[in-house]
């Protein structure tokens, strides 16, 4: 890069652009061609929008690079961008107020990128930014200089597991799909992603688009297959508008279509932007919605790798494991099998929410404890509270408690533990979250995803619902604890997919990690966490209450009585118990119980 | 209107025939699953019309009614959960005066929606207004959002 020139780089994943990185973007831009700058900067200032670097809640981040050294701000707002302009730009000087600080530096410095190495760097709507990169080498190389078993060779070395929650061997899927014989095989990029709680694909897709696609043509090299879908999520706005023009990119560069690279291979892949249901994460029942039915899975008789899309042999790879497929190939298997564990290798992506200080994405080889994830990364829990629980792998995973924080994250050791690694979404719970609550909130999800075909899911879940939501609400009977537990076990042994058989996990590990709280709501109608809303009563101290009507402003059932500087009332007949008073009260007057 | 279904049809075609692009089609230009175009390109095509039903009532993206002119989509993810979307939803419900299983206003212009997440977690709670997504949301702040919609009308 020529050093005199200056380089801004602006964040434009989901979250800037809801915070105005839009608009951040289009003022350097703006500044930057104004013939009124000095000195004709107009020449030498590059403005370039790029993707998540996944600290969303420090958006919008700013990167300045001028003469090789990077800045990078936080919180910036279109108003601020003519002081960074004209001081750091324009006369050199940083502006340190704005700088991002040391939470910015922590949350970096414990991960290790790999998949979002792109993000937050390169221009994700530009082909020449991703090429210049190294972009498409890898594509390059399988489909010039290798045969298709030295590429599965290679995945299988580099102890590639699928990111989609299951974690099966990538090498080996792809290479049922290699030996059986087809006229047709297909690649399906699963970017679905409908735990509540994860947006690491989101990012990438958002972000590095050009990687799943690259890394679909290595996998439709190494299969023999010339048709591709993308299946996103039709609510992921962004993403689908990106993919769409990556697309675009690689089929006017000649990058897909007929004769890849001259090796005589053809490739077409589409996007196909799902219609939006939880259950069409599950391999079979995505095939159903790319085939134009309901989401159904199916009994799995045969391998989708054998008998999948319109009964040919299907590749279904979720996006982050297709986007570490380029990286595999430039660097090597050994490399990427050096950063995991034993049984599996590289880096996963987790989606770190909830009460935490530092929420985002965050990047880390497999091994990792969840301690240094939380605490290090994280920077611990928010508001000084004590940690509670975290909960892993979506709505169908489960809640670890504080005991399990030094265990390593990979596959076994969190199915030891009760959960699932997922899609990667992490959520941090502090004292104030109701653990009965919470698993209620899942069950509410999972039964209204269920997409009805089986008797257990169906039904099964339902009832745990019902049992659940009578405990929340002061109703629940002595025996309902072990009721969970055995309908729970049921369920999981003999539903027919993978979402029945994981959907009773958060009810499950709850139980088995706080019974107590669970004791508690039934025994004595408590909730000790101050949540479920039929447990508690709302009233008001009148030593502490100044009369200031904060409290009657934003009650929306009019259910606070008083006038001005005496104290007030909260009339309990009135009262819908929704905490708005609690909330807006700065003198600590309102009281729960 | 004929010209529409004609061109809904060629796109069906062209996809393979998928049912499924049928339908996304239809609530890109109607805004929801118009019962009448149904009818009439199952004619059209010969596919029995419960087989549109039958998937269009499957999934979250397809409206079997009319929608109102705005729409506020609530993330009810888990973060957003935790961080107090049921508190905002409750309220929107209530000031839009929406009663059981209601969506849409009387007067047609609010349709309140519930998404299991927008993947903007890191900004939780996060409200969609018209597509726009908006993070760290809270009562006042969605109140005076559904103020400013209501003077713009």
């Amino acid at each position: 890069m020529d050093d005199k020139k200056a380089v801004v780089k602006v964040c434009a994943g989901t979250g800037s652009v809801s915070a105005g990185g839009g608009e951040v973007l289009r003022a350097f831009e703006n500044l930057s061609r104004s013939s009124g700058i000095k000195t004709g900067f107009n020449n030498r200032c590059m403005t370039q929008k790029v993707g998540c670097r996944g600290f969303c809640s420090r958006d919008v981040l700013v990167d300045v690079i001028l003469k090789g050294e990077k800045t990078t701000y936080e919180g910036i707002k279109p108003d601020m961008v003519p002081r960074i302009f004209e001081e750091h730009i324009i006369h050199g000087r940083p502006i340190r107020e704005w700088m991002a600080g040391d939470e910015h530096k922590r949350f970096h410095s414990g991960q290790t990128k790999v998949v979002l190495s792109h993000c937050g760097e390169i221009d994700p709507e530009e082909l020449d930014a991703y090429a210049a990169a190294g972009g498409y080498g890898s594509a390059r190389k399988a489909y010039t200089l290798m045969n298709p078993e030295e590429i599965i060779e290679e995945i299988k070395r580099s102890n590639l597991r699928g990111r989609g929650g299951a974690g099966f061997p990538a090498g080996h899927k792809w290479e049922f799909a290699r030996k059986t014989r087809s006229d047709k095989k297909y690649v399906v990029c699963n970017g679905n992603e409908s735990d509540p709680g994860a947006f690491a694909d989101r990012c990438i897709m958002e972000g590095d688009p050009h990687s799943i696609i690259e890394g679909m043509m290595i996998c439709a090299r190494a299969i023999g297959a010339d048709k591709g879908y993308i299946y996103v999520r039709d609510s992921y706005a962004l993403a689908v508008q990106r993919l769409r023009r990556a697309l675009k990119q690689c089929y006017e560069q000649g990058l897909l279509g007929k004769n890849i690279f001259g090796s005589g291979q053809d490739l077409d892949i589409r996007l196909y932007p799902a219609p939006g249901a939880f259950i069409s994460g599950e391999a079979t029942a995505l095939l159903k919605v790319i085939e134009g039915k309901r989401a159904m899975p199916v009994p799995r008789m045969h391998r989708t790798a054998e008998k999948g899309l319109w009964n040919r042999p299907t590749i279904v790879n979720n996006a982050e494991t297709l986007a570490n497929v380029p990286g595999i190939m430039s660097r090597g298997a050994e490399w990427f099998a050096g950063l995991g564990t034993e049984t599996s290798g590289g880096t996963k992506v987790f989606s770190m929410t909830g009460k935490v200080n530092n929420t985002g994405l965050v990047e880390i080889p497999l091994g990792t404890t969840l301690r240094e994830v939380i605490y290090d990364i994280g920077g611990g829990i928010s508001n000084g509270r004590n940690f509670k629980a975290v909960q892993l792998g979506g709505p169908t995973g489960g809640c670890i408690p504080e005991s399990f924080l030094d265990h390593q994250i990979d596959y076994e050791s969190l199915a030891l533990a009760g959960t699932i690694m997922g899609s990667g979404g992490m959520v941090v719970f502090d004292q104030h979250t109701c653990m009965v609550d919470t698993s209620k909130f899942f069950l509410e999800i999972t039964q209204a995803e269920s997409c009805g075909k089986c008797t257990p899911c169906r039904i099964g879940i339902r009832r745990m619902y019902e049992i659940l939501d009578r405990i929340t609400k002061g109703k629940g009977r002595l025996w309902d604890i072990e009721l969970l537990e055995e309908l729970g076990a049921h369920i999981r042994t003999t539903s027919l997919c993978g979402f029945g058989m994981t959907a009773p996990n958060p009810v499950l590990s709850t139980i088995r990690h706080f019974r107590d709280e669970y004791a508690v709501h039934i025994k004595d109608k408590k909730c000790p966490a101050m949540v479920c809303k039929d447990l508690l009563s709302f009233s008001c101290i009148p030593e502490n209450c100044t009369g200031c009507g904060m409290c009657k402003m934003v009650c929306p059932a009019d259910a606070v009585r008083g006038i001005r500087k005496k104290p007030h009332k909260i009339d309990q007949q009135l009262c819908i118990k929704c905490g708005s008073c609690f909330d807006a009260c700065k003198f600590g007057a309102i009281h729960i119980q | 209107m004929d010209e529409c279904l004609d061109k809904i049809i060629d796109n069906y075609l062209e996809n393979e025939g998928n049912v499924l692009t049928i339908l996304q089609d239809i609530e890109k230009h109607y805004g929801y699953i118009s019962e009448d175009a149904v009818y009439r390109i199952a004619s059209e095509l010969d596919i029995h019309p419960s087989h549109f039903f039958g998937i269009a009532s499957f999934y979250s993206q397809f409206h079997l009614k009319p929608r109102g002119k705005n729409i506020i989509t609530i993330c009810r993810g888990t973060p957003c959960h935790i961080k107090g979307s049921e508190k905002i939803l409750g309220r929107v419900r209530m000031e839009l005066d929406l009663l059981g299983d209601e969506d849409t206003s009387d007067d047609q212009l609010f349709t309140l929606e519930e998404v299991n997440c927008v993947g903007a977690c890191g900004i939780s709670p996060v409200v969609a207004i018209n597509s726009r997504v908006q993070g760290e949301m809270d009562i006042s702040k969605m109140m005076q959002e559904i103020n400013k919609l209501r003077a713009t009308d």
